[in-house]
This record gives structure tokens, C-alpha cells and sequence, in this order.
């Protein structure tokens, strides 16, 4: 019985043990495994707000922070020549799959319709169609009305909700229900509640002042909602039934009492959910087409793309209308068969459609009906299905097409674009649609024409050719004014609002804007808000380019519209209630700011910043500033200290956000003057230190950020007094469990210590100890910013109080059981020891030191081992001579996981290996690095090929440090184990292996027999046609040492043979291979061989010899002028070869041979191949005609301009023109070349009738 | 000329020659050459102070004055241009 339960126990343990040791790896990977954090977020923000200010540059930083090059070459991979199908080109990508949700409000942006321009109108009345600034003005501040009176509602309802479940009073909360209700009702029947009506919403009641609004809608002067809507985009959408009076009347008039506006507001479903219908009249007809006003009336916060301005609804994509965001995110490129079924779908649809007024009125008889009111608890449905549906079709066909009508059409392919047109993908039908209708172009009105060619010419721009692109650009570019800036904006922004373009597709027409906005100048004021619509969220996107191109389009805007327009079109923004127009705007002004200079916008940014009416003006007017100083930099200084008091009272303004954004400015504008303009800061210090005491929270990281970036500016002793002062709040903040607050600390920090008035004691008592206790745990290496931010914090106090203090402290972490913990100790140490050398370092802490690099580098099991590695090389490398002692226990520890299972461990080894090969020889430990050359030799049969290019590299590292010579195993048993390895296809391995090859043939070629050379010969081949460069420059150069070591003969063999090999990159190759081996080994070991391969009758011999002999001229240089004789009949017959190729490469050689040989007396030998060079000027395949031209530039230099000139005075006037302009461009770039040397060689002119052409001068004699 | 020649490196190395002052083209005539190559020669004796010494000594005047005249004579070396007859 014991027995057994013995047994029993001892399975169960068993079985823990290895659960035990399952879950200590299971958990290190999930909880600690580094990469896979890096995605998630961080820190929950506390409002979507504020969340914004900093989430760009902080997503910039976190970018930067991770890749060493751009991403795209990080990921560009070597190609070979047949793998290449996509040319290595991108695919083309489309903009809305990269963007985050913040920056996809973009698409919610209505383009606007024009507004009025007070410069060209003067003195006139506005047009009444046209908006005004005030206009404008006033409708942003319904809009935020609008928005502050829904929040209050919510708001309200919210607590009613609280206070029902509380069910304190139950009574109340009926009635405030009621409340909200009601006020809801009042945008509809606003003359009903006149007692409800508070000073809050004052506007709604006003008698508008604008005459164009009543004027426009006469029939509803009596319903006291003025019309703000009506030219709202609600209702701008056209909608099949409406279109017919879109322009006639206003949505208003066809039903009296329906006011659009109600229409808007009972189309929001945030509303919805309590607002019942209200009884009106009518009213229902107008709100229950769901089918295909689907896409008419989105959701906020879903608004369609491309609003289209009344007046310019295209002809063909009026059905079309806008798509629903919706249906657009789930619509990839289409196909055909998506598309019919799409069609299909439509045309359901739109025959289920509900009957709109005028059909009903036409079904009809005018008399004896009688239209009745919807029963009150009628509730239009609104599904949002349905309204997704509601996608446009592409083909144009709203009702069912009679085939006989378009017989040549087919339905499941897109059809032909007619008349050269460029391709068009599905997405664009909705855009360009209308060029496939075959309408006759006489028919058009001049006006339908223009806009036709204008669509042409932007299809071409978009999905064309080159070519086509760029002559359609030009088109569009020089016939700008003609076609005019209405007719081109409202083509081209909506396509840029399109939520499938692609990049590449942006690209091009913001290009096309650019180039219009040049030729249109101040045409282009009524539509500088549109533009900026569609342009601004290229200033936030993540690509450089898109950023770079948004701000040059700004800034060419700015210059052609002026200041004064574009304030007009950007200061309703300003105040906007949405915080990504608002962030925008701001980056937008400061790029006005940019281009018309900081001067002339002081002004206005002193007013928007002082506003009183609300505090996003003032917070936007505060973030212009920032924004300002981040773009321009340094070119702030003359202008700081206005900034600076544009903004100060910002500190202490009411708002809280207000303050933050403020503090904020004040750090880019500190950070964009540094080290200068401390001056201009003087009246925000003391706001600045006092606030830190008064404050918490985000108001108190922002200014803490401020200080941190000012006080580098001051000078040593205010820093120092500074810095003390606000010490004592950072020490405090330590403790803060706020991630931001965490990093702003840590960055403050390193700023106040790395400046100079701060001393080391003082960081030493009074800072470290709390440093270390608060931020030196194992939680800060979970994060990986936080982990970054306090590894160089802590590198830069160790920069101020030494090695020693700092490694002192952390040192026995490296024995901590958190590896990532372990991890940031270890690169911590590295930095500040490869900083500042080990020289602080006392015997005890040195023992340590090893002790516990030792402890953490074996224990470490995550796969992300550079950190440990790069800390043991830098310590070691660091410490010299003094690690002697220690080194046989680091060896064993090596040798040890040499053997290890797991590949990493033993690829680890390895490279540490290389990394202190060069301390074991200060050390005078030879005889251990035998012993590892040994232990690494046997490991050369490793089967991972990244080990095996480690192991490689360590047998690399030692044979390079203790010579050929010493090493062991002997160099005559190490080489031919290397020659099989030189087969192996992995770069890794190629690279060391080729590299140590080389090595061993450049000082060691004696150890080994000639044979076993020559056999390393034909393995070198195959390198060739390695895609890595390096690899190939190895084997090159390899070449040249082995022919150096054994003579050339054999392998100038090898080489030649090569020459008939196809492929192309080997080829050339072997022809740098063969120069290389004539440079070594002088030309005329290898002229011979060379020249007689010549008359293999191959023209990819001949080409490889006649390369060869390029390159070997230019490499030899003076050395040709001994060989020149010998190889020019060989040149002779390749520059009359028939072969092009010859007499291109004959050409080059031509040129380098009299490069390398001039004023060496070779003078005739020159003439006589200029000679045969010279026939070939008439050739046009650029290849050849540029290495002709190069070979006369080369004899110029050495014959002299004279010769040339004789040979060009020949054809300067010859009656053919094609002579002529040949001969021009040679004496063109002689007279370039080699001007003055050419006064003494013209020839003498006759003088004409009235003209002197002689020069007397120069037959003057003494 | 195809359209992947009009933009390679040999029609642009014709318009980088444009640039100069000096250098010429097929419908230069004769008088615009010999403009050239008398400003040439002008600039190349001013510039050349033992060329414009030995041009003192022959013509028995101060290298300054020679100077003076050569750089005056740059200015229509070769007299008015001869009327054109095709247009």
C-alpha cells in the first residue's frame, strides 16, 4: 500500500516538475516575451481629447525608436534575377488600410462650397448663393451650440439615469425626462415652447441677418427656424427623387412647413432613441425613402466623402451619389461578378423605392384626394442595414436596362474606356462614369465639354501612363485659368476624399493641384477652404512624403490666396467643435506662418489666443504655436519672444487643457530654440515653477515637460537653482503609477541632470537614492518605452557621477529573477561602461561585475540575446587585460553552451567568441584561443546555417588575431574543411566563410597546396552569383590573392573559362575577377592569355575579354602605357566589330587606356584609335553613344583640345542638320572641357563685309 | 527619337551644355561663332599676364592700356550683326 502511494506521489511530482518547468517558460514568453507587446496600448487615455495632443509625435518617437533605417529598406530583400516578377516595386497600397481611427475622421470632413471672395468682389453685396465669412462663422456657432446643448442633454439624461437607479426620486426624473424632449422639439416647432426657450440658445432665435437665407426660402418665413441647413450637406446629397428641383427650389418649398433642418436631426440616431416623430405634416414623405436616401442622410460620425455642391452634380454619377462609409470599408477592389450582383441589388431597390411626391401626384387625380397626416406614432424605419446597401452603382443604370439600347455592352467586364481613355477601376465609375457615357461632344454645352476634358484629363493623370500622365498634367497646367478653378476643385477634391486611393494616386493629385495653383493665383481664394478640407490630414499622415507634399500645397496656397483669405477660410475652424479639425487647422496655420512669415500672422494669433468666447480658440491659437516652432525650428528665435507672450497667460487659464497645451508650447518653443533665447522665457518661469506646485496630473507632466526643456537653456548656476527648485516636486512624482507622468519624469530628469550647473554631488544625494528606489524595479522593464526612456536617463546620470556609483547600484540586479529585468540592467551597464570605460571600477566590483554578466548571459532565455551579448562584449572589451583571471571560466562557459541543444544558445557562444577574441590576445591567452580554434573546428559540422556563420566568424576572429602561423588547427587541415562549406547557399555562411578564405589566401596561401586552391577556385565561381555585394567584392578579391599565391596562369584558366557562361552578372564578374588578377599580378602575365581567348569566335567571350581589358586599364592607369601597343589591333578590330556591344566596351577601354596613359608619349598609338572611334559619333542607342563620347572626352584629355577641334571643325557647319548637331554637342563639351587651350586653335576666319573675324593678335611677332 | 531616349542622360548632357555661355548649337551661324570666339580669345589674353605682357611689348603700349582696350573690344568684337536673310 505505501508502495504505492509512494509511486503515486512520486508521478504527481514528476508531473508537476515538468508543468513547473513548462510553465516558468511559458510564462516568461507570455508575460515577459518583449516583441509582442510592442502593439498594444500602453496607456488608456484619459478623454479622446487629450489623447491626441501627443499621441503623433509620441507614435513618431516610438516609430524611431524602433528601426535603425526606414522601413523600406529594412525590408527590402536581395532579388535574383528570375525571382524579380514585381520588379521589386511596392504594391500599390491603399491609404485608408494604413490609417488609424483618428485619422480616418478625415473622411467625415464636408467639402465645402465656395465662399465669398471680398477681393475680387470689392464693394458689391455678396452673392446671396455664396457663403460669407459671417456666414460661415455663424453656422460654426450653431454647430457648437448644437453640440454643447446634446452633451448638456446627455448629460442630464445620464444623471435622471443615476438617479432612477438610485430611485431616490422618482418623481423628478419623469419630468426632467420630459425636459430634454422638449427642447429637442424645439428645432422643429420652435414658436410652440417660446416659454422654454433659455438665453443659451439665444442664436436659434435671433431674426437672421444674412437677406440671401430668407430671401431663398420665402415659403417658410413663418416657421421661426431660419434655414441653417439648407445648405448643410444633409441636404446637398442629391437623391433621384429630388434632383429634378434641386436647383429650382429649395428642398423646402415642395412641401411647406418641412424644414430640412428637422429632417437632419431626426436622422441622427443618437437622438433617435428618444426623440418620437414629431407630428407634422408631410413631413414623413421626406424621411421615409430609406432605399435610396440611405446614403443621403449617414450617421454623424459617418458622413459621406464627397458632398457634391449644388449647381455642379454631374451628369452621370448623380444616382451614384455618396457612398456609405460602411459599404466603402467592405468593398475591396470588386469584381465582376460582385459588381452585377451589386447592380442587381440597385435596381431592386430602386424599384421598391417609395413613391416620391410628384409620382404620386402624377398617379393621381388632382381632385378628390386628400393627403393626410401620418398617425402619430408612426416611426419611419431606419435601418442601417439597409442604408449600407445602399452602394452606388457603377454602371449608371438605376432601373432595368433594355439590353437593345447598348447591345456592345458587356455587364461582367468594365467596359472599354472609348477614346484612349486610361483603365478605370471600379471605384473611380462613381467619379468619372459620365466619360463612358457616348454622348455626342457636339450636343454638350460648352460648359458639360469643359468638364468632360477636365474628367479626361484627370483620368489620365490618375490611372494613366506615364506619358499619358504627363502630357494630361501639362493640359491641365496650362489650361488651368481657362477651365477655371470651380470646374477643376469641384473635379479634383472629391476624388482626393475617394476612401480607395491609393499613394501613389494621392500623389499625383496633389501634384495636379500644385501645379494648377500656380497658373490660378487669386482665382483660387473661393476655394481655399475646400482645399485645405481635403489637404490638411495629409499634414498628420505617417508617411514623410504625404506630410512634406500637404505642407508645400499649404504653403504655395497660402502665397497665391493671401493672408487675409486664408485666415477667412481657417478661423472658423479654429473654434471648431471637432478636435481633429481643430488639430489640423492648427498644424495647417503654422504652415502659413511658414511661408508668409511669422510677422504677419503675430496679430492674429495674439487675438485667437486671448479670445474670450471659447477655449478652443484659444487652445487652438496656443497649439498654431507649437506647431509653429516644431516645423520651422531654430528660425523661431527672432520671433520667441512674441510667441512667448502671445501664449503666456495660457498658464493660468481657466481651462485645463488650456494650460496643458500651453505648458506644451512652451516646450517645443524651448526645444526649437535651444541652446539660445532664454531671455524670452523670463516671464514664464515663475508661472511655470509656481504652477508645478499647484498642479496634478496631465497639467503637471506638461509643465514639467516645459521646464525640462528650459532649463538646458540657462546658464550653469540659474540651472542649478532651477533645477533644485523643481527637483523637489519630480522627486515627489517618482511615486507616480501615471505611465506618462513616468516617462515626462524620467526625460526631465536626464535634462536637468545632463546640464552643466548641475553637480554630481548633489545628483548623488539627493537624487539617486529615491531614482533607484522608485524607477529601478522590475515593472519599468515590462514597458518598452519606459524601459528606453530609463536606460538613457540612468546613462545620462552616469555620465555625471561616473561608472562606479551607477553600476555600483545595479549591479547585483543582474542577478535578479526577472529577465527583463536582467535585460535593462545589462544595457544599462553596457552604455555607461562604453561610455566611460571600466577604469572607475574597484576589484570588488569588477568580481561582481563578472559574476553576475556571467550569471545573467547564461540564464537568459528569451530569443532576443543582442542586450546580453553586446553587454558581455562591451564589459570585457572595457576591462582589458584585467579580465584575465576570469577568462578561463568565461571560456568553459562558452565551451559549454557550444554544445548546448538549442541553436541560439550555441550561435550566442559564438559570436562571443569573435567579440573577445581581441582581449584573450591582450590577455596572452593563446594557448585557450587554440583551444577554442580547436573546439569550433569540430564544430564546423553544424547543420544551422546562422550557427554555422557564427561558428565561422569565431574561427575568423581568432585566426586574425593570433596569425596563420600559431593557429590551431593548422591552416593545411582548416582550409580544405572549408572548401565544402563554401558550397553552402546561406549568406550568413557565405559571408564569414569567404571572408576567412580570403584571409587565410591573402596570409597564410603557403600553408596550403596549389591544389587545394585551385579546387577553392571552382567553389568561388558559384559566388559569384551571390546577391549580397559584399560576398561578391570577397570573392573578387579572393581571386586576387590566390592568383597571387599560386601564379595566375591557373587560375586566369578558370577564369577565361567562365567567360562563356550565360549568365550575365557572372560574367561580368569573372571580367572584375580577371582585372583584379592582372592588377596583382601585372598585366603581363595576363595580357596574353587574354587577348588570344579574344579569338574565340563567342561574342560573349569577345565582350568579356574586351570588359576585362576596361577594367584592367583602369585599374592599371600609368601602368598601360607598356601594353598599349600590344592590345591596339586587338581594339582596332572590336571598334569596327558589327556588334554594338564591341564597339561600346572597345570604346570604354579606349577611354580609360587614354585616361590612364596621358602625357606619356603614347601620343600616336591615340590617333590612330581615335580614328576608329570617331565613326561611331553617329550612333544613337545611348549605351554606346555615351562611351563614345566618353572615349573623345578621355582623348581630349590626353591628345589636347586642339587635336579634337580639328577632328569636330569638320561637321560644325555641315549643310545636314543630324551632322550638325552631333558635331555641335562634341565641340560642346570639348569647349566645356577644355576652353581657354582652345583660343590658340580656332580656325582663322575671313573677314565678312562690315565684320572683323581675324584675330590680328595672335600673328604678332617679337 | 523614341520616347525612353527623350529623357536618358544624353539629351540632358545637350541641355547642361546650353547652360554655358559660349558653348553653341546646329543654328549658330557664322557670326555667332566667330562672337564667341573672339570674347574667347579676349578673356583668354586678359587672363594670361605674360600673353598680354609680350602683346605690350609688341604693340609698344602699358599692359593696362592693352588690358583696358582687349576688355573694351569684348563688348562688339566683331561689329554689328550682319542683317539676316531669311527673315
Amino acid at each position: 500500500m505505501d508502495l504505492e502511494i509512494a509511486k503515486t506521489q512520486e508521478e504527481r511530482r514528476k508531473m508537476e516538475q515538468q508543468l513547473a518547468s513548462l510553465n516558468s517558460v511559458t510564462f516568461d514568453t507570455d508575460l515577459y516575451g518583449g516583441n509582442d507587446k510592442a502593439g498594444y496600448v500602453t496607456s488608456i487615455p484619459v478623454n479622446e481629447d487629450d489623447e491626441n495632443l501627443e499621441s503623433l509625435d509620441n507614435e513618431v518617437a516610438r516609430k524611431l525608436a524602433s528601426y535603425t533605417a526606414p522601413k523600406s529598406l529594412l525590408k527590402e530583400m536581395p532579388r535574383g534575377g528570375d525571382e524579380d516578377d514585381d520588379l521589386g516595386f511596392k504594391k500599390p497600397q491603399r491609404i485608408i488600410d494604413r490609417e488609424d481611427d483618428y485619422r480616418k475622421r478625415r473622411l467625415n470632413r464636408v467639402i465645402s462650397p465656395e465662399r465669398h471672395d471680398a477681393f475680387a468682389a470689392g464693394e458689391k453685396t455678396p452673392d446671396p448663393s455664396v457663403r460669407t465669412y459671417a456666414e460661415v462663422m455663424r453656422e460654426e456657432a450653431l454647430k457648437r451650440e448644437r453640440e454643447e446643448t446634446l452633451r448638456a442633454i446627455a448629460k442630464k439624461k445620464e444623471e435622471e439615469e443615476a438617479a432612477k437607479a438610485s430611485g431616490e426620486k422618482p418623481k423628478e426624473s419623469v419630468v426632467a425626462a420630459a425636459a430634454p424632449q422638449k427642447r429637442r422639439n424645439r428645432w422643429d416647432q420652435s414658436q410652440d415652447d417660446g416659454g422654454a426657450k433659455k438665453a443659451k440658445t439665444s442664436d436659434w432665435d435671433l431674426p437672421d441677418t444674412t437677406p440671401g437665407r430668407w430671401d431663398a426660402t420665402p415659403g417658410r418665413v413663418g416657421d421661426a427656424t431660419p434655414g441653417v441647413g439648407r445648405r448643410n450637406r444633409w441636404d446637398e446629397t442629391p437623391t433621384p427623387g429630388r434632383l429634378a428641383d434641386l436647383d429650382a427650389t429649395p428642398a423646402g418649398g415642395v412641401t411647406p412647413g418641412a424644414t430640412p433642418a428637422g429632417m437632419t436631426w431626426d436622422a441622427t440616431p443618437k437622438l433617435a432613441g428618444m426623440a418620437t416623430p414629431t407630428p407634422k405634416r408631410q413631413r414623413s414623405r421626406w424621411d421615409e425613402t430609406p432605399a435610396t436616401m440611405g446614403s443621403a442622410t449617414p450617421m454623424p460620425g459617418a458622413t459621406p466623402a464627397a458632398a457634391f455642391t449644388p449647381g455642379v452634380t454631374p451628369v452621370g454619377g448623380v444616382e451614384l451619389a455618396t457612398p456609405t462609409p460602411g459599404a466603402i470599408n467592405l468593398r475591396g477592389p470588386m469584381t465582376p461578378e460582385q459588381y452585377n450582383l451589386m447592380r442587381w441589388e440597385r435596381d431592386i431597390e430602386e424599384r421598391n423605392r417609395p413613391l416620391t411626391d410628384e409620382e404620386l401626384d402624377a398617379m393621381f387625380p388632382q381632385e378628390g384626394y386628400k393627403i393626410l397626416d401620418p398617425p402619430a406614432s408612426y416611426v419611419p424605419i431606419r435601418t442601417p442595414a439597409r442604408k449600407l446597401l445602399a452602394t452606388p452603382t457603377p454602371m449608371g443604370t438605376p432601373l432595368y436596362a433594355i439590353p437593345e439600347e447598348n447591345r456592345g455592352q458587356q455587364f461582367d467586364v468594365p467596359k472599354e474606356a472609348p477614346g484612349g481613355l486610361p483603365f478605370m477601376k471600379p471605384e473611380d465609375y462613381q467619379y468619372f462614369g459620365a466619360l463612358l457615357n457616348e454622348e455626342d461632344e457636339e450636343e454638350l454645352s460648352p460648359e458639360e465639354q469643359k468638364e468632360r476634358k477636365i474628367m479626361k484629363l484627370l483620368l489620365k493623370v490618375k490611372n494613366g501612363t506615364p506619358p499619358q500622365r504627363k502630357t494630361a498634367l501639362r493640359q491641365l497646367t496650362d489650361k488651368a485659368r481657362e477651365f477655371g478653378a470651380g470646374p477643376l476643385f469641384n473635379r479634383i477634391l472629391p476624388l482626393l476624399m475617394q476612401p480607395t486611393l491609393e499613394d501613389q494616386e494621392r500623389h499625383l493629385l496633389v501634384k495636379v493641384i500644385d501645379r494648377v495653383l500656380y497658373k490660378l493665383d487669386e482665382l483660387v481664394r473661393p476655394y481655399v477652404h475646400k482645399i485645405l478640407v481635403v489637404i490638411e490630414p495629409l499634414l498628420i499622415d505617417e508617411d514623410y512624403y504625404a506630410r512634406v507634399e500637404g505642407r508645400e500645397i499649404i504653403s504655395n496656397l497660402s502665397k497665391a490666396a493671401g493672408l487675409a483669405t486664408m485666415i477667412a477660410a481657417m478661423r472658423p475652424d479654429i473654434d471648431n467643435i471637432d478636435e481633429y479639425v481643430r488639430n489640423t487647422t492648427a498644424r495647417a496655420f503654422s504652415v502659413v506662418a511658414s511661408a508668409l512669415g511669422i510677422p504677419a500672422l503675430l496679430p492674429f494669433l495674439k487675438a485667437v489666443c486671448q479670445s474670450k468666447k471659447s477655449w478652443q480658440a484659444r487652445h487652438t491659437g496656443i497649439k498654431i504655436v507649437q506647431q509653429i516652432a516644431i516645423l520651422i525650428g531654430c528660425a523661431v528665435l527672432p520671433h520667441l519672444r512674441s510667441l512667448v507672450e502671445i501664449i503666456e497667460h495660457g498658464l493660468n487659464d481657466e481651462n485645463q487643457k488650456v494650460r496643458t497645451i500651453t505648458a506644451l508650447s512652451l516646450a517645443a518653443l524651448a526645444e526649437a530654440a535651444a541652446p539660445y533665447g532664454i531671455e524670452s522665457f523670463d516671464s514664464v518661469l515663475k508661472p511655470l515653477w509656481k504652477g508645478i506646485r499647484s498642479h496634478r496630473g496631465k497639467v503637471l507632466a506638461a509643465f514639467l515637460k516645459a521646464i525640462g526643456f528650459i532649463i538646458p537653456l540657462m546658464d550653469a548656476l540659474y540651472a542649478c537653482y532651477y533645477t533644485k527648485e523643481v527637483m523637489y516636486i519630480l522627486i515627489r512624482e517618482f511615486q507616480s503609477p501615471d505611465e506618462e507622468m513616468k516617462k515626462i519624469v524620467l526625460k526631465v530628469v536626464k535634462q536637468c541632470v545632463s546640464t552643466e550647473g548641475v553637480e554630481a554631488d548633489y545628483i548623488r544625494n539627493d537624487i539617486l537614492p529615491e531614482f533607484f528606489r522608485n524607477f529601478w524595479v522590475r515593472r519599468m522593464a515590462l514597458d518598452r518605452r519606459n524601459y528606453k526612456q530609463l536606460v538613457d536617463t540612468t546613462v545620462e546620470i552616469a555620465n555625471k557621477v561616473g561608472v562606479a556609483d551607477i553600476v555600483g547600484r545595479v549591479v547585483e540586479d543582474l542577478k535578479d529573477e526577472s529577465e527583463p529585468y536582467r535585460r535593462m540592467v545589462m544595457e544599462t551597464i553596457e552604455k555607461v561602461v562604453a561610455n566611460l570605460g571600466a577604469s572607475d571600477i574597484d576589484a570588488r566590483l569588477e568580481e561582481l561585475l563578472i559574476d553576475g554578466i556571467l550569471y545573467a548571459f547564461q540564464e537568459q532565455t528569451s530569443d532576443d540575446a543582442n542586450v546580453m551579448l553586446n553587454g558581455f562584449g562591451a564589459v570585457v572589451n572595457s576591462l582589458g587585460q584585467r579580465v584575465k583571471p576570469y577568462l578561463p571560466q568565461i571560456c568553459g562557459t562558452i565551451k559549454w553552451r557550444l554544445n548546448n541543444k538549442s541553436a541560439k544558445v550555441r550561435q550566442q557562444a559564438a559570436d562571443l567568441i569573435s567579440r573577445i577574441a581581441v582581449v584573450m590576445k591582450q590577455c596572452q591567452e593563446e594557448q585557450l584561443m587554440g583551444h577554442l580554434g580547436v573546439v569550433l573546428y569540430e564544430y564546423l559540422g553544424e547543420e544551422y546555417p546562422e550557427v554555422l556563420g557564427s561558428i565561422l566568424g569565431a574561427l575568423k576572429a581568432i585566426v586574425n588575431v593570433i596569425g596563420m602561423t600559431k593557429m590551431t588547427p593548422p591552416i593545411k587541415d582548416l582550409l580544405p574543411r572549408l572548401t565544402p562549406i563554401l558550397k553552402n547557399r546561406h549568406e550568413k555562411v557565405q559571408e564569414n566563410c569567404i571572408d576567412l578564405v580570403g584571409r587565410i589566401a591573402d596570409r597564410g596561401a603557403e600553408f596550403v597546396p596549389a591544389r587545394e586552391w585551385m579546387r577553392i577556385c571552382f567553389e568561388l565561381l558559384e559566388m559569384l552569383k551571390a546577391h549580397k555585394k559584399g560576398i561578391r567584392r570577397a570573392t573578387v578579391n579572393t581571386f586576387g590573392y590566390i592568383a597571387k599565391a599560386i601564379g595566375p596562369q591557373d587560375v586566369l584558366a578558370t577564369l577565361l573559362n567562365n567567360l562563356k557562361v550565360q549568365e550575365r552578372q557572372n560574367r561580368v564578374c569573372t571580367t572584375v575577377a580577371i582585372a583584379i588578377v592582372a592588377e596583382t599580378c601585372s598585366p603581363f602575365t595576363v595580357l596574353p592569355a587574354l587577348m588570344n581567348e579574344y579569338r574565340v569566335p563567342e561574342l560573349n567571350v569577345q565582350n568579356g575579354v574586351l570588359k576585362s581589358l576596361s577594367f584592367l586599364f583602369e585599374y592599371i592607369g600609368e601602368m598601360g602605357k607598356d601594353y598599349i601597343y600590344a592590345v591596339t589591333p586587338l581594339l582596332e578590330d572590336a571598334l569596327m566589330d558589327r556588334d554594338l556591344v564591341h564597339r561600346q566596351t572597345a570604346a570604354s577601354a579606349v577611354k580609360h587606356m587614354a585616361l590612364g596613359v596621358a602625357g606619356l608619349g603614347c601620343e600616336d598609338a591615340l590617333v590612330h584609335l581615335l580614328n576608329y572611334v570617331w565613326p561611331n559619333i553617329f550612333e544613337t542607342s545611348p549605351h554606346v553613344i555615351n562611351a563614345v563620347m566618353e572615349a573623345i572626352e578621355g582623348m581630349r584629355v590626353a591628345l589636347g583640345a586642339a587635336v579634337v577641334l580639328n577632328y569636330c571643325l569638320q561637321g560644325l557647319f555641315h549643310p545636314a542638320r543630324k551632322v550638325r548637331e552631333v558635331y555641335w554637342k562634341i565641340y560642346n563639351s570639348l569647349y566645356i572641357g577644355a576652353q581657354d587651350a582652345l583660343v590658340a586653335s580656332y580656325p582663322a576666319l575671313e573677314d565678312g563685309e562690315n565684320n572683323v573675324y581675324s584675330r590680328p593678335e595672335l600673328v604678332m611677332f617679337i | 527619337m523614341q520616347a525612353s531616349d527623350r529623357f536618358n542622360i544624353n539629351s540632358q548632357l545637350e541641355h547642361l551644355q546650353a547652360k554655358y555661355v559660349g558653348t553653341g548649337h546646329a543654328d549658330l551661324n557664322r557670326f555667332e561663332w566667330a562672337v564667341n570666339i573672339q570674347r574667347d580669345s579676349y578673356a583668354s589674353y586678359v587672363g594670361h599676364y605674360p600673353i598680354l605682357a609680350y602683346f605690350a611689348i609688341a604693340e609698344n603700349e602699358s599692359i593696362g592700356r592693352e588690358r583696358y582696350n582687349f576688355m573694351q573690344k569684348m563688348l562688339l568684337p566683331c561689329g554689328l550683326p550682319p542683317e539676316r536673310e531669311d527673315d
